[in-house]
């Protein structure tokens, strides 16, 4: 336990998913703008130049970005649901409750998300027989939750003690304090990891290709391995996985700074 | 006994093997304010923390009239209702108003109405001096001005004592006489205090009794006068000799 607690504040900018510009970047050739525009200019530029073969990817794309959003957005959403339960427990003075996050974080953090994936479709397919981008959103949003869990938990850790105390010493009950005093405050705190988890999930997400759902990346292997482009194909899905990541890492860093000024 | 609001019999607080209070005993009648004086470290604070429990007491016993703050199955909840509770550090809500900070726990806790706690948060805010404050969040205002709205927050709950753990450490000069001042008037309102903090002239104007302790222990107690002219207890000697 003391080591848990010792990692409290690393725990909350740690990520692998940072992509958060630096807000001191001011310089018109930032390295996002680069990346960012860099990306979209050869999207929009190779599909007019080369119509055959870009245009013809571009066009078989769409129904894949659809597909990796709704993978993406709805394991997001369960995953904070998850998250928030996971991080409450952890600092559940109750000592069961306590264990059973504890245990959750530790398992979940310990597989590979491709292993939970192919564990939950195929493994306990054989007892649940669920849909494809059912097993995908689960199997994303159970990852997920166990490490926007350790976020909440380290978010909440991070409001001052005396917070709490002055909650209780007004009469209130700890579930309260929480719901009126802490988690508004949290949810300032964990706002860039949190989205910096959704960008590392709009990424992950291109594994549920594998479970043959067909998301951005899958679309592009089906199109490449019926017409050879391979190079083509995947130089696309590429460049469109980069636009999207790094454009969400800008809004990420403006509702960051938005929150930073003004409540 | 009846009209000693708060009784603390015998209480000692350990922290692992340190023993941060050890045996102490003192009353505070209804009305009465108290000030608890004493070096740092000396467990002043923890014995303050102790009557609303904030820190559980390893033994003995501590009463507000008749409820039994140190009874681990009572009903701290309500009891803590009744005692308002000023911090050093303010502890004021960072994301609500000033308003909504005095109103939050009438309105969560009493279920008072929104528009009846607004009402009432802005009469404590006149009475404090911060009437044209109501909109404002803590960080916009000075520790002078959030301690005040700290004190008005404790009032919101009509509580019958109130505890001050050192309210004017944190503050600058110049704001120190205005957070005293507030509570020279609830002290002559009639407001039962016990209060942690050096500030002489306001254990002077202020206080019945002051309490001196020191490595956990009360050493002495008596009026202001006989405590801060005529110590008896060496360390007492000791003590004022640094401060004053």
């Amino acid at each position: 336990m003391a080591q848990i607690e010792s990692e409290t504040r690393a725990q909350i900018t740690v990520s692998d998913g940072a992509l958060i510009p630096d807000r001191g970047e001011s310089s018109v050739f930032s390295a996002w703008r680069i990346s960012f525009f860099g990306a979209l200019v050869l999207v929009v530029l190779l599909p007019v130049l080369a119509p055959d073969p870009y245009l013809e990817i571009l066009q078989r794309l769409p129904e894949g970005i659809a597909r990796t959003f709704q993978v993406t957005i709805v394991s997001i959403l369960i995953a904070l649901v998850i998250g928030l339960i996971t991080g409450l427990g952890r600092i559940s003075r109750i000592t069961v409750v306590n264990r059973i996050a504890t245990v959750y974080v530790e398992v979940i953090r310990g597989i590979p998300l491709l292993v939970q994936l192919f564990y939950i479709y195929f493994a306990l397919g054989r007892f649940l027989a669920l849909d494809r981008v059912v097993s995908a959103i689960l199997a994303m949003s159970i990852c997920y939750g166990a490490y926007m869990g350790e976020i909440f938990r380290a978010g909440i850790q991070a409001i001052p003690k005396g917070q709490m105390e002055a909650a209780l010493a007004l009469g209130m009950s700890r579930a309260q304090a929480l719901r009126f005093v802490i988690l508004p405050q949290t949810i300032r705190v964990i706002l860039p990891p949190v989205g910096n988890e959704f960008i590392a999930l709009l990424k992950d997400s291109s594994l549920v290709s594998i479970v043959a759902v067909t998301d951005l990346l899958r679309a592009g292997r089906e199109y490449a391995s019926t017409t050879f482009y391979y190079f083509e194909t995947y130089t696309m899905v590429a460049l469109i996985y980069l636009v999207l990541t790094l454009f969400f890492s800008k809004i990420v860093a403006i509702m960051e700074e938005k929150l930073n000024h003004d409540r | 006994m009846t009209d000693n609001r708060i009784r603390i019999e015998n209480v000692s607080k350990s922290f692992g093997t340190v023993e941060a209070v050890r045996n102490a005993s003192l009353t505070v009648a209804t009305g009465e304010v108290v000030l608890i004086i004493g070096p740092s470290g000396s467990g002043k604070s923890t014995l303050l923390r102790c009557v609303n429990r904030l820190e559980t007491a390893t033994s003995g016993e501590i009463y507000i009239d008749d409820d039994r703050v140190t009874d681990p199955h009572g009903n701290i909840r309500a009891i803590r209702e009744e005692v308002g509770m000023v911090f050093q550090s303010f502890n004021l809500f960072p994301h609500l108003t000033v308003r909504d900070n005095i109103a939050l726990s009438p309105r969560k806790v009493r279920g008072i109405p929104k528009e009846a706690a607004h009402t009432r948060a802005e009469e404590l805010l006149a009475r404090v001096g911060l009437s044209d404050k109501a909109a404002n969040y803590p960080d916009q205002l000075s520790g002078g001005q959030q301690q005040r709205v700290a004190i008005a927050r404790a009032l919101a709950m009509q509580p019958k004592v109130m505890l001050f753990d050192e309210p004017t450490s944190a503050l600058d000069p110049e704001m120190i006489k205005e957070v005293l001042d507030v509570m020279l008037d609830l002290a002559r309102e009639g407001m039962t205090m016990l209060v942690v903090s050096h500030e002489m002239g306001f254990a002077r104007a202020a206080a019945d009794k002051v309490v001196f302790m020191d490595n956990g222990e009360v050493i002495e107690t008596g009026t202001p006068d006989e405590v801060f002219d005529n110590p008896k207890e060496d360390r007492t000697k000791k003590f004022l000799a640094h401060i004053l």
